[in-house]
């Protein structure tokens, strides 16, 4: 069942008349409406097209967390094939906010790792929601440790609402470990592709960020916090969401604009969660072409371009 | 990530703005509520002389205190964009800028300068809490890349007395892109092989202890300083719980394994002091513990 979201109810409608009367034409194969049901489809069709050509930053930030939008585990079920998880900081804990691996990717072996926010109770609840505690980035230094030992490249996809704020997490250093997680991503010496396929929010977002290329899904966001908190901060108020999301230009085209993100991913009409296997597919062929872009550059030039390009941010694209 | 929800508006600043009034001046402690001199607090850099509690400590008083006889040279940081994002809240971020100079006197958070420091030559960044809670933008990120790339020039140990609420709102993701450049700018002091020092002072929070504040070879706190990643009032909205005593207090994660040591400020500079001639294999140094606010009479001028 597909969800809608507030500012789609109008979508909602037509898209719902639609199948009330193909429900009807099914019952009684006597009442002719076909006409009827492809006016309103196209009509449909065309509302949806409209309103997600000009989403605001706080309806693409909705869209970014649409329940039904593919996760990590849905890419990874549909792009990597022998995937291995491999669970574990060997310090103090697993954690299931962020999953990571060994897997087969196109033929390459890889290291892919990325935050999973769950899609139903459980499945949030066994991840967190997809917010890492200290363990879920200490276990991703494991991994890229491991990717730069073999030579595997290494993909991260990002989709966060941010590191999960507890007394266990501050206790055993979460700072400390987005520090040297972002630390050992920037020195990596082999191929690193992020792509931001939800929101991405905050430190517990660039821990893993940090890469040769980074991309964004059409509608997905990427921000220094999230409209919710800039919102109680700056405004004091928790209604001010999308001037937050405005002012903070936390879409990827701003992003893109800024030269913070490297390429935008197309979103099918209405959104990743209205063709999941589409998307998952082209986000695939997208990394496949980033990946074969850095192929020939060493250690040296990896580490060099992916610091350089991190160093020169504000530089590009502010007036 | 934020830099408000630790509003603890350092009354002390409100006391340097008073420079000019006569000395019999009293400063309530915020900690012990104790009437101590103007003159004692100062020459006591800020720690109450009752109870000990460590008040904030401006930009110019730092050095002054670390920089051998309060010399030092501050070093220009290239401009940034001002106001990248056109941002606007309540207010333009320009006029928060433009109060926040107008309140400090200083440009930005981070004010970088060199000079010697028990006779070697160092570089040393102070983020100042009072300049928008010391949030890093721009302008701070670019001063802490600029004093690393002066430690490196000058073949120097570099120290980030690190102060800050956390990543400034008003530039957006370019606010956040600061915490991978300042990590780069670690990265070539340690390949260089040159001491990276931080002293975590109240409080640090946010994007800058996810960033260049827990990246040090040696990591120093000041008693009592909030060092940590999520604010404390984040924390409790998310768990809905009482917090720990001492929660994120500079002890505390001393007992939790994440600073290397907890230092008084009186000794603060014997101990880079001495940590930086250790790494650096030079020989021990003269400098003993510096000498308490009893014995001596005053402070050395800051000379800017
Ligand atoms: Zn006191």
């Amino acid at each position: 069942m597909l969800s809608y979201l507030e500012f789609e109810k109008p979508i909602a409608e037509l898209e719902g008349k639609v199948q009330e009367l193909k429900t009807l034409a099914q019952e009684d194969p006597s009442v002719s409406i076909s006409d009827e049901v492809a006016k309103l489809e196209t009509k449909a069709a065309q509302l949806l097209k409209d309103t997600y050509s000009r989403l605001d930053p706080w309806q693409k930030t909705q869209v970014a967390r649409h329940p039904n939008r593919p996760h990590f585990v849905d890419y990874v079920k549909n792009l990597i094939q022998d995937f291995t998880p491999l669970a574990g900081d060997r310090l103090f804990a697993e954690d299931a906010a962020i999953i990571g691996g060994l897997g087969r990717f196109r033929g390459r072996s890889v290291v892919v790792m990325g935050h999973e926010k769950g899609s139903d109770m459980e499945t949030r609840m066994r991840h967190n929601f997809g917010m890492a505690r200290p363990e879920g980035y200490r276990k991703g230094i494991r991994l890229l440790d491991m990717a730069e030992r073999f030579d595997m490249p290494v993909i991260t996809l990002v989709d966060t609402a941010g590191a999960y704020p507890g007394i266990g997490s501050e206790e055993r250093g979460v700072a400390e470990a987005i520090a040297r997680s972002m630390d050992r991503c920037l020195g990596l010496s082999v191929p690193l592709i992020s792509v931001v396929i939800g929101e991405g929010m905050s430190g517990g977002a660039i821990a893993i960020a940090a890469g040769n290329r980074v991309l964004m899904l059409e509608h997905s966001i990427y921000a220094v916090i999230s409209p919710e908190g800039c919102s109680s901060i700056l405004w004091r108020s928790s209604d001010k969401t999308k001037e937050a999301a405005t002012a903070m230009k936390v879409t990827a085209q701003s992003l893109e604009e800024l030269g913070i993100i490297d390429r935008i991913l197309p979103e099918p009409v209405g959104g990743a969660h209205r063709e999941r296997a589409q998307m998952i597919r082209e986000t695939g062929d997208a990394i496949e072409e980033e990946l074969r872009g850095l192929d020939g550059l060493d250690a040296d030039a990896l580490r060099r371009q992916r610091r350089e390009k991190f160093m020169a941010m504000g530089r590009l694209g502010i007036s | 990530m934020n830099w408000i929800n630790n509003v603890v508006r350092p009354k002390i600043q409100r006391v340097f703005k008073k420079r000019d009034t006569p000395d019999n001046l009293w400063v309530k402690c915020s900690n012990c509520g104790e009437m101590v001199f103007h003159r004692d607090l100062i020459t006591a850099y800020n720690v109450c002389p009752s109870c000990d509690f460590h008040m904030k400590l401006g930009t110019k008083e730092r050095f002054g205190q670390l920089f051998d006889n309060g010399e030092y040279e501050e070093i220009a940081i290239p401009e940034v964009p001002a106001d990248p994002l056109k941002f606007r809240d309540q207010k333009r971020y320009p006029e928060r800028l433009k109060d926040a100079r107008a309140k400090t006197g200083r440009n930005d958070a981070v004010t970088v300068a060199h000079g010697a420091l028990d006779g070697i030559e160092t570089v040393i960044s102070v983020q100042d809490f009072a300049f928008m809670g010391g949030s890093l933008g721009m302008a701070a990120g670019e001063a802490i890349v600029v004093g690393a790339r002066e430690a490196l020039e000058r073949k120097a140990p570099y120290i980030v007395v690190a102060a800050a609420g956390g990543a400034r709102m008003q530039e957006g993701i370019l606010s956040l892109m600061q915490m991978p450049r300042t990590t780069v700018a670690v990265q070539m002091l340690r390949e260089a092989r040159l001491p990276y020092i931080v002293v975590l002072t109240d409080p640090t929070t946010g994007g800058v202890t996810a960033s260049y504040a827990m990246l040090g070879d040696v990591q120093i706190a000041e008693p009592g300083a909030l060092i940590g990643f999520a604010g404390p009032r984040v924390i409790e909205q998310t768990i809905r719980e009482k917090l720990p005593q001492g929660f994120q207090r500079a002890e505390y994660l001393l007992e939790h394994g994440m600073v290397d040591m907890v230092v008084h400020r009186h000794e603060l500079k014997a101990t880079l002091a001495r940590t930086i001639r250790l790494l650096t294999h030079r020989p021990g140094s003269a400098l003993k513990q510096e000498t308490l606010p009893a014995t001596r009479p005053n402070p050395p001028a800051p000379v800017a």
